[in-house]
């Protein structure tokens, strides 16, 4: 090579550096940048969720003064449990509401008025009265839960610039409510109702505790089911299976079965526990055998990981004082791995906990009022609910789900940081 | 309860066995194994049969209850259609078991339920006579065998095993109970709906009338809108999270420090973690609108369940998949090959570009096919932010329908069981399955294939 060429390729070379320096710095910014953008969508999802959700945790209440008597509840003075349950408890609602403000005299506006309280403010009240009979005749103050509309007037998502007639929260009522402020009888508290009651119609009366009892069963049963039987799996396919198409097959499938969408598992359910085996629909005790057939995938292949990372110096040497090859694994191999085993199980009940379609194909998508007590019973779980509220077109529901998806997310960050934990404390080196 | 009574029988057992076996080794008799097997011994044989009678019985009961009780009921109550019987029957049980229905006062629905009342409490009794008889043999047997003879350990250890592995062969029962069901179901609805109208039919509207003589009471079964939904959907999703995906990985792997990395990995993976409902309530109330809103300022049309919606929420959703796989791939590219590439003066994108990329470009391709049948079988995203109506179009602002779309709508409505519609819903589960299989069988072992190949 002549010192002409050599100059020419430095001169080559150089001249280009600028721009491939400049296209480096570019391919480092893209990859920076898709980072930024995912995490950022990251905290965007979840800060949306929770603006619009953190409402939901406080209720409106507003201060009444009811009295019992029994001609608008309909009822004689002494009545039994029955009666009691079937009075107008409405009715004195109403009409407390009337004496509050007693120039309201058109039939239009009296159903607006009414509508400042709940729907499912009578159940409140006919429970305090089922409890406390001797209420009836008598005159008593009582907190109850607003309407859905007003407790969206009272968190200001009602825009009250807007001409009357484009919103459902009118003129009148924004003036009873204003009304009511001043006179200290509307009060925000922590929503207990939504912790302690199941769904409902009315958002200002649905709460979570139908769908949180229901995702506990199907999660137990999921638990019972797949934890043993993975690590039965993982046990025989890492430590005594011999190397054979057997074997591989169901190496194979296993691995596959992980990358089956969830929602065939829900036909399988449906097909199978519910139409072949006649299992009771909605139920928990279904939920569950599907979840773990789901879940079973993901904890083997975690527990044959922890299993395959203790080392074989420890079975050898407790081969070498004679234990037989079952006790290695039980009394030496199985302890040690444990750590590991159940992270993985955590994580896969962290999935089972946030699926949400193969349970719809088994029907747990009835509207569902009662807490579940029993594997047969029908039941809902928490992300259902999400799904069954998000589809409502009350808008007090959007906040509900919101908050819904908060409790779920909580349950979730809590069992992967108890994952995270084990880990953490339970790694070894070998 | 009786399941109880088992249990503390089988811990009798257990305790009775040991002390057995512990007062012969003390009598100077040399057992082969340890105590605590024979007691294991003894409660196998006190559990095993028992709970085989048991779980027998309970599957056979209901059958035999249904037909002694269809067996008392006049002979034209018993010609009545499969379903009407059963509205019967659940009357009579109804009506044995003290519950609510709607017409008491039958007479011959009582006597039924009398009938049915009557066997049920025979079966539980005689049930739980044979299930403790088995199991009290069972122990007495499994004592008998304590004694110098018996392996005691070596029998408790094959049983351990013969649970192991019918434990791993659930795994394969899950898949071929997946193909049957599926398979069945689907062959039912292709008696009735041909095949080539299904693959090849351009129309879908699965709404079959009640009465037979209204118009458009067959429905009709054409998938071609649906598969093309699925398709543009999954697309867009792609489109968002390859090169999200890939680009991610590529900065974790090569350029970010370990300390970047420790945090912007596990962040990335939550968005994997966050359940699916979650993404569909966020595409449709919170990106469909905005979607909507920027569409009508530049003067186009957005159908609020548009694909665009629900494709890029999915795209985010599937970034963390196509990352954390194409990572793995990327760092298991031996360093010789980046240090040669380095040190012939190549930069460090190019190395990547030339000779990273094309190297770990199996794994990669493995990743991408895992997350396209990711895409494909996601099924709340779509619920909840795509639309219902098939739509045969590749305009990404309307909406089109999926095929998870259609089978959550088929089957969550109630339905007689083997109206077409629901079979539908089976034969596009199958589809899907297929679909899926094929994509991660090729996947799978590209990955395999190729990380034995730096090994």
């Amino acid at each position: 090579m002549s010192a002409q060429d050599k100059r020419d390729t430095t001169e080559l070379v150089q001249s280009s550096l600028q721009r491939r320096y400049a296209r480096e710095k570019r391919f480092r910014f893209f990859g920076l940048a898709a980072i930024t953008a995912s995490l950022t969508f990251l905290a965007v999802l979840l800060i949306t969720i929770t603006l619009r959700g953190l409402p939901a945790f406080k209720q409106t209440f507003i201060q009444l003064d009811i009295t019992l008597d029994a001609k608008t509840l309909g009822t004689d003075e002494n009545p039994d449990t029955d009666a009691l349950r079937k009075a107008n408890y409405n009715g004195t609602i109403k009409n407390s509401l009337l004496a509050l403000f007693p120039d309201v005299k058109k039939r239009a506006d009296k159903k607006r008025l009414y509508k400042l309280v709940s729907n499912g403010a009578q159940y409140d009240l006919q429970r305090k009265v089922m409890a406390d009979p001797s209420l009836i005749g008598e005159t008593f103050t009582i907190w109850l839960p607003v309407g859905d509309d007003t407790n969206g007037y009272i968190q200001g998502n009602i825009d009250t610039t807007l001409p009357e007639k484009k919103r459902r929260f009118k003129d009148n009522q924004v003036q009873w409510v204003e009304t009511l402020k001043e006179n200290n009888q509307i009060e925000r508290r922590f929503n207990y109702t939504f912790f302690e009651r199941g769904d409902s119609r009315e958002p200002e009366m649905a709460g979570i505790k139908g769908s949180l009892f229901g995702s506990m069963l199907t999660l137990t049963v999921t638990l019972l089911l797949s934890f043993p039987v993975a690590v039965a799996t993982a046990i025989y396919l890492e430590e005594f299976a011999p190397k054979n198409r057997w074997t591989d097959i169901i190496e194979v499938n296993i691995n596959n079965l992980a990358a089956v969408p969830s929602i065939v598992f829900g036909l399988l359910g449906l097909a199978i526990f519910i139409n072949f085996f006649n299992l009771p629909r909605s139920a928990p005790i279904v939920g569950g055998l599907v979840l773990s057939l789901m879940t079973l995938p993901t904890i083997i292949i975690s527990a044959r990981a922890a299993l395959k990372s203790v080392p074989p110096s420890i079975r050898d040497a407790a081969l070498g004082v004679g234990a037989s090859k079952l006790q290695v694994v039980f009394h030496h191999v199985l302890p040690l791995a444990m750590p590991g085993i159940l992270t993985g199980t955590i994580i896969g009940m962290a999935q089972a906990l946030g699926e949400t379609a193969p349970l719809l194909m088994i029907g747990m998508v009835a509207f569902i009022v009662d807490v579940p007590t029993s594997l047969t019973d029908p039941a809902t779980v928490l992300p259902v609910q999400i799904y069954q509220w998000a589809d409502l077109p009350e808008k007090g529901f959007v906040e509900k789900t919101s908050a819904a998806i908060m409790v779920l997310l909580a349950f979730l960050i809590m069992m992967n940081a108890v994952a995270v934990y084990l880990r953490r404390k339970f790694e070894r080196k070998w | 309860m009786l399941l109880l009574v088992v249990f503390v029988l089988t811990a009798c057992a257990y305790v009775f066995g040991r002390t057995r076996a512990a007062t012969l080794r003390k009598n100077g008799e040399s057992l082969h194994s340890l105590p605590r097997y024979y007691g294991y011994l003894t409660a196998i044989y006190t559990a095993v049969p028992a709970l085989f009678i048991l779980a027998f019985w309970s599957a056979a009961e209901p059958t035999y209850l249904k037909h002694s009780t269809t067996n008392t009921l006049p002979a034209e109550i018993r010609a009545l259609p499969e379903g009407e019987l059963n509205l019967v029957i659940n009357d009579i049980k109804n009506i044995a078991t003290g519950g609510i229905t709607q017409n008491t006062d039958d007479a011959v629905r009582e006597s039924s339920a009398q009938h049915y009342a009557d066997r049920k409490n025979t079966s539980q009794l005689l049930k739980s006579i044979f299930v403790v008889l088995a199991s009290l043999l069972g122990a007495l047997y499994g004592l008998s065998k304590i004694s110098v003879h018996t392996r005691a350990r070596i029998f408790v250890e094959r049983t351990i095993m013969t649970v192991l592995i019918a434990c791993s062969c659930i795994a394969i029962f899950t898949t071929v109970g997946i193909v049957l069901s599926v398979l069945f179901e689907s062959l039912r609805f292709f008696n009735k709906v041909p095949f080539t109208e299904f693959a090849f039919g351009l129309h879908w509207s699965p709404q079959t009338s009640i009465r037979a003589d209204q118009v458009g009471s067959s429905g009709s079964f054409g998938a071609v809108p649906i598969f093309a939904g699925t398709l543009l959907i999954s697309a867009i999703a792609m489109l968002v999270a390859v090169p999200f995906g890939l680009m991610s990985a590529i900065y974790l792997a090569e350029y970010a420090s370990s300390n970047v990395r420790a945090w912007a990995k596990p962040l990335l993976e939550i968005l994997a973690g966050i359940p699916t409902v979650v993404y569909g309530f966020f595409a449709a109330l919170t990106i469909a609108p905005m979607l909507r809103n920027v569409g009508e300022s530049v003067g186009l049309s957005v159908a609020s369940e548009s694909a665009l919606a629900a494709g890029l929420v999915m795209g985010i959703m599937i970034i963390p998949f196509v990352s954390s796989l194409s990572d793995d791939v990327i760092t298991a590219v031996p360093q010789a090959m980046r240090d040669g590439s380095l040190g012939l003066g190549a930069t460090k994108s190019e190395t990547i570009k030339r000779v990273v990329i094309p190297a770990a470009l199996p794994g990669i391709v493995g990743a991408i096919l895992l997350a396209v049948s990711r895409a494909i079988g996601e099924t709340m995203i779509v619920v909840m932010a795509a639309g219902l109506t098939a739509n045969l179009t590749i305009n990404p602002l309307e909406a089109v329908t999926t095929v998870t779309v259609q089978i959550v709508t088929l089957l969550t409505g109630d339905q007689a069981f083997d109206s077409p519609k629901t079979l539908a819903a089976f034969a596009l589960g199958l589809m899907l399955f297929i679909t899926t299989l094929i994509l991660n069988v090729i996947a799978l072992r590209v990955v395999r294939k190729y990380r034995e190949q730096y090994e």
